[in-house]
């Protein structure tokens, strides 16, 4: 199977073994990858802070990207919710409604794809440790990925899951809004941090980069010594 | 009072919730009784994504046809002897129910809970005539002792804890007895059994007027509706345009939808049925009965791409899950409709000028829409009106629409972006201190003043990937 990967831009910068776990992983399960070059970044950040034409112009670019790709695959709940929210925002543009649904139509967030198009959940993965996962919002809520990602840790050898308190509450990132709300942020990343720390847990994982970052910065900030992870650098751990 | 409450800039109210840690510690635990309670009540239902299907369904169908139930309505209404008044605005609403009032020469007057009454004013309005108005809704009676704005649609005292309403009793009415709440219920109670029993005039909302019998149907958790309707000789009812349901049948659905939404209770203690007035052989109900159905505002959203918004039932589920009104408490909002929803509708009712920052003040987590009986995408409403305080209204800020400029030109050039990925580290090196960063510049500041943010990786992805191209590895972890 032929799988373009979306790095998406933070993953591309900061996090940047997050896609090559990512490009290990989608080999180990028989996939041939390529990286389209041309892709750029998916268009939430000026999305949803009302810019509407501006952000067509870096959705235009990844639609320009992937017209090629047979699947695109990205680790991040978030950004593959936006790739799959193209047709509406280019709906009856005569020039770009096609590429928005084709591109929609073939692109998976990670684990959506091993578990749903691949029909895997053990890839022979060994971790140890005590984890515990953060369901990201656009990932459960825009892009309707809720069991994929615990279905797989599950099979991780070595891997003891807990449960999150008040799992589903966001953390605080939303983009912009840990920016320009950082008050609000910071009281929502605390309570995230608050909850984790009640887990025990040695490790926090999930599937967007940018909550990611958001809770382990805070935790970080507070001197605390849990280890955060997206969850591809544990797919991708074998011992 | 009006939809908009207060002056102070959002910034300081946002603060003042942050730092109110009593209001915090009462929202947040209520916001947890409120959100098993609706699992659980929507589990008992069962199939509960069919029956948000069917909510919205019925919503959709009603607001459609809105001219047409609004006639009937009104005819059925007439037919047993109410009166019926549409109030273009605020003013016109509360100029009928004032001269209602004066023509009674009513001297005290009990209200049931009702948000559309708060939305055009009407307490401060029947004030002005030299009637005295009494809230008999728990909250809302300790918030008009209080002269405090509701904070909830739901229970608008729920900022409050009962060290404070003990502390409000005994100032305002001479409570002498302890926090207890089945104390202060009771203590509540007897005094508004009194005012009841001497009301010339009822005044309620209405949760739903059924279209093809005329009935305003009301749900209290306290029945406190039921003896403000059935007691005093004159009743009005006002209700938003929008809140109505086509029949008895219909009424049904969204009232197990709003019961179980609001509290997560199958049944609010109370739903009360009023039609028209007393006939002969009835031993109470009014003798005569006024229906004002107010528009201000509501028509001007009906065909625009907000005409979902007034599906809302006002069961205030979006308000109970949304962690940013966990935090910032309801008066932060500064409108009457806080949380989700007020942030949605305040600037379709009154405008962008005093609710610009609301569509903001969300993290786009989607647990309101998630949440909502009726299925409103209230996220991505949230996204469209700032989508039109950018484009329409003009009112960002200045710096922001350049860094989205910016933005634009990075993401829409590969080559741009390509050496962005080069420059990322080098750029903020200055501020880089073992991978990390604890105090950055510029938009990153409001980030780290609370939490550390990456440096730029040594070597960005697809750097590596053209590396790896040419027979490179990873070797991040222990194969
Ligand atoms: S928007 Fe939906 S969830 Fe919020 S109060 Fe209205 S009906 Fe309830």
């Amino acid at each position: 199977m032929k799988v373009s990967l979306f790095i998406t831009c933070l993953c591309d910068i900061f996090s940047t073994n997050v896609g090559k776990d990512t490009v290990e992983i989608l080999e180990r399960v028989g996939c041939e990858v390529d990286f389209p070059e041309l892709q750029t970044c998916c268009g939430q950040p000026a999305y949803n802070s009302g810019y509407l034409k501006d952000s067509k112009e870096a959705m235009k670019q990844m639609m320009r990207a992937f017209r090629d790709s047979e699947y695109v695959v990205g680790p991040s709940g978030s950004c593959v919710g936006m790739l799959r929210e193209y047709p509406e925002v280019f709906a009856g543009d005569p020039d770009w409604e096609e590429p928005a649904k084709e591109l929609a139509a073939k692109s998976y967030e990670l684990t959506q794809f091993l578990v749903d198009v691949i029909g895997v959940v053990d890839i022979g993965s060994t971790f140890k440790g005590r984890v515990t996962y953060h369901p990201s919002c656009h990932m459960t809520r825009i892009l309707g990925v809720k069991d994929a990602p615990k279905a797989l840790l599950q099979q991780v050898k070595g891997v003891e899951l807990v449960e999150l308190p008040i799992a589903e509450d966001c953390c605080g990132f939303g983009g912009t809004f840990a920016v320009k709300h950082a008050a609000i942020s910071e009281q929502m990343v605390s309570e995230k941090s608050q909850h984790v720390s009640e887990t025990n847990a040695e490790f926090l994982v999930g599937g967007d980069m940018g909550c990611l970052l958001n809770i382990g910065g805070r935790m970080a900030r507070e001197g605390k010594k849990v280890e955060v992870m997206h969850i591809t650098g544990i797919l991708n751990y074998r011992q | 009072m009006s939809i908009k409450i207060g002056n102070a800039p959002f910034e300081s109210r946002v603060q003042d919730g942050i730092k109110n840690d009593f209001m915090r510690k009462a929202v947040s635990s209520a916001q947890g009784r409120f959100r098993s309670g609706r699992l659980v009540a929507a589990e008992e239902l069962g199939n509960w994504e069919e029956w948000r299907t069917l909510g919205e369904e019925i919503r959709s169908h009603t607001l459609e046809n809105l001219d047409y139930y609004l006639e009937q309505l009104s005819d059925e209404v007439s037919k047993r002897g109410g009166n019926v008044f549409f109030a273009q605005t605020a003013e016109e609403a509360n100029e009928y129910i004032k001269e209602v009032v004066k023509k009674k020469e009513a001297k005290k007057i009990v209200k049931s809970k009702s948000m559309v009454t708060e939305e055009i004013g009407l307490n401060h309005a029947l004030e002005e005539v030299g009637s005295e108005v009494i809230e008999t809704d728990l909250g809302e009676w300790i918030l008009q002792l209080d002269e405090d704005p509701p904070s909830h649609i739901v229970t608008p005292a729920l900022h409050k804890d009962k060290g404070q309403i003990r502390e409000t009793f005994a100032v305002k009415k001479g409570y002498d007895k302890s926090d207890r709440p089945e104390e202060l219920a009771l203590f509540a109670r007897e005094q508004l059994r009194q005012e009841f029993l001497q009301a010339d005039v009822g005044i309620t909302g209405c949760n739903f007027a059924v279209a093809e019998s005329g009935a305003i149907t009301l749900v209290t958790n306290e029945g406190n509706a039921r003896l403000a309707t059935a007691l005093p000789d004159t009743q009005i009812s006002v209700m938003g345009m929008e809140r109505i349901v086509p029949t008895w049948e219909e009424l049904e659905v969204m009232v197990s939808l709003l019961t179980r939404a609001a509290v997560g209770q199958k049944l609010t203690s109370y739903v009360t049925s009023l039609t028209g007035t007393r006939l002969e052989d009835e031993v109470d109900g009014p003798e005569e009965f006024h229906l004002v159905i107010l528009d201000n505002g509501r028509s001007k959203i009906l065909g625009t791409e907000f005409q979902a918004a007034l599906h809302c039932i006002r069961c205030a589920s979006c308000i109970n899950v949304c962690p940013v009104y966990r935090h910032v408490g309801g008066h932060a909002y500064g409108s009457i409709y806080p949380g989700p929803i007020g942030a949605v509708l305040s600037p379709l009712l009154d405008g962008y000028d005093d609710h610009k920052e609301l569509p903001y003040a969300s993290s786009l987590c989607g647990a309101c829409t998630e949440a909502c009986p009726v299925k409103i995408p209230l996220h991505e409403m949230l996204i469209r009106h700032r989508q039109i305080i950018v484009e329409r209204e003009n009112k960002a800020p200045k710096t922001e629409k350049m860094m989205m400029k910016g933005y634009a030109k990075w993401a829409s050039s590969p080559a741009a972006y390509k050496m962005s990925t080069k420059v990322a580290r080098p750029a903020l090196k200055l501020w880089t201190k073992d991978e990390s960063i604890s105090s950055g510049p510029g938009p990153l500041k409001g980030w780290t003043d609370s939490r550390n943010f990456p440096a730029p990786s040594k070597q960005s992805f697809r750097a590596w990937y053209k590396e790896r191209q040419k027979g490179g590895s990873y070797n991040g972890n222990p194969k």
